[in-house]
């Protein structure tokens, strides 16, 4: 199921940002992604405050010489990507 | 050459050899640490540090049973300052609701409760103790708790058949991934392997409900299964390679590449209380003896795999072959594989209703 706009996602227990060798990482049970640029911009605004809808209008603004509609698909990919690894709960 | 090696990636803290548990195929050596020679709190304190400078993510908290340690709360407050992930592999057994709210308020970040069965019967002969029902009350305790919780089933023989019933369990659980691993044959598991192994039949089938579940838990618990080697076509890539992302540190502060590397003769293990993480994980000859690839022996060193697998298990090749630079026997290419072809086989002609009767256990004894 793809993320619902108005959802509010948020890190799953267990899950959250840290910090090694300068690289951000998203922090997992037994695994971790690196983050830089606009995955690093999403996972910051997961933080059950933010829509799925706001963080989708953010990076359209950081990202403005992107294609807004690519940028929109990108962001639902990812988040639904986290969210088959159970790294994100999705709050209405 | 020291900028050739990789960063360390996760710290196993094996904080105590001491378990109110029994378990036939615990991890453990054979000859286990004393708690007076268990390292302080104010050492484990600084490896946690060196080991986060070092590029360490992760410290897994293990034993024995490692709420053995009065300071198990000091002890993961301490390893989140320094920056890590904090993961407690449990019986579950001494935990009540004051020290569980505790340890996730000092920063434990995720719990992994290791079952022994899904039926209590079962459950406590392999651990030789009464422990199932404790561990279904820290089910229901976790709920109340923002931590990631995995149950892990530690699978064999007897139990194998249970699969369906364990899934249950962790459906009716707040649990987001379980992990069921087969006994893999060294140490307390090898001394009781023949009781252990399961047959050919019985592990086919688990592989097709695991196959059959994952699909249909897909977005709910991830779900992970790992088969025994013996059974396994090509060997597991061992620690992920010796000396390239794991370090094991024993109760009293050895520095090791794996879990059951002091069975290997020759190796001497330095120790935290003499030498940084970082000198040891860069220079100390244990952790560079099976690093890379020049003390890989024919078929490995002109594998095609063996980037992949690193040649399997150092301490199996010992245990099969005598010798740990050997290619692990449990390769489908190794010149030993019919000895474990031979294990197989004569266990599998057994009736199962033989292979089933209760058996004489050599059980995990608790050092002083």
């Amino acid at each position: 199921m793809p993320p619902v706009l108005n959802s509010r996602p948020r890190l799953a227990p267990g899950c959250r940002l840290g910090e090694n060798n300068q690289q951000r990482v998203l922090l997992m049970p037994e695994r971790a992604l690196r983050l830089n640029g606009p995955s690093l911009e999403i996972v910051e605004r997961c933080d059950g405050k933010h829509t799925v809808q706001q963080i989708i209008l953010d990076l359209q603004k950081i990202y403005s010489k992107a294609e807004p509609h690519k940028v929109a698909q990108d962001i639902l990919g990812y988040l639904a990507l986290l969210q088959k690894d159970r790294a994100l709960d999705f709050e209405l | 050459m020291p900028n050739e090696i990789s960063n360390p990636l996760a710290l196993i803290a094996e904080l105590t050899h001491r378990c109110p548990l029994h378990c036939v195929y615990c991890s453990n050596p054979l000859e286990m640490h004393a708690r007076a020679n268990e390292l302080s709190t104010e050492i484990w304190t600084r490896v946690f540090q060196e080991a986060a400078a070092a590029g360490v993510l992760q410290a897994d908290f293990t034993g024995g049973e490692p709420l053995a340690r009065p300071d198990i709360v000091e002890l993961v407050r301490a390893a989140r300052s320094a920056g890590l992930y904090v993961n407690l592999i449990t019986s579950g057994l001494p935990l009540d609701e004051a020290k569980l709210a505790a340890l996730v308020a000092a920063g434990l970040d995720h719990i992994q409760l290791s079952f022994q069965g899904a039926q209590e019967e079962t459950a406590n002969e392999i651990s030789g103790t009464k422990s199932h029902t404790q561990k279904l009350r820290v089910l229901d305790w976790l709920r109340q708790h923002r931590v990631a919780v995995t149950l892990n089933f530690v699978i064999h023989r007897r139990n194998i058949d249970q699969l369906a019933e364990m899934l249950a369990i962790a459906e009716s659980s707040c649990a987001t991934r379980i992990e069921f691993a087969n006994v893999q044959y060294y140490g307390w598991a090898f001394a009781n392997r023949e009781n252990l192994l399961p047959t050919r039949e019985q592990l086919d089938q688990s592989l097709a409900l695991i196959k059959r579940e994952q699909e249909r838990l897909q977005s709910r618990i991830r779900l992970e299964y790992v088969v025994p080697d013996y059974y396994a076509k090509y060997p597991k890539p061992c620690m992920g390679g010796w000396g390239r992302k794991l370090m094991l540190i024993t109760p009293s502060g050895d520095a090791l590449p794996c879990h059951a590397a002091q069975v290997i003769p020759g190796l001497s293990f330095e120790n935290l209380k003499d030498r940084s993480l970082r000198e040891i994980w860069e220079h100390s000859a244990a952790f560079q003896k099976f690093r890379g690839e020049d003390w890989m022996q024919e078929p490995c060193k002109t594998c095609d795999r063996r980037e992949q697998d690193f040649g399997g298990c150092r301490c199996q090749a010992l245990l099969l072959a005598g010798d740990a630079a050997a290619t692990d026997p449990v390769c489908s290419l190794a010149p030993l594989r019919p000895k474990v072809d031979a294990i197989l086989a004569g266990m599998n002609a057994a009736p199962l209703a033989q292979l089933l009767a209760k058996p004489a256990w050599l059980y995990r004894p608790n050092p002083t």
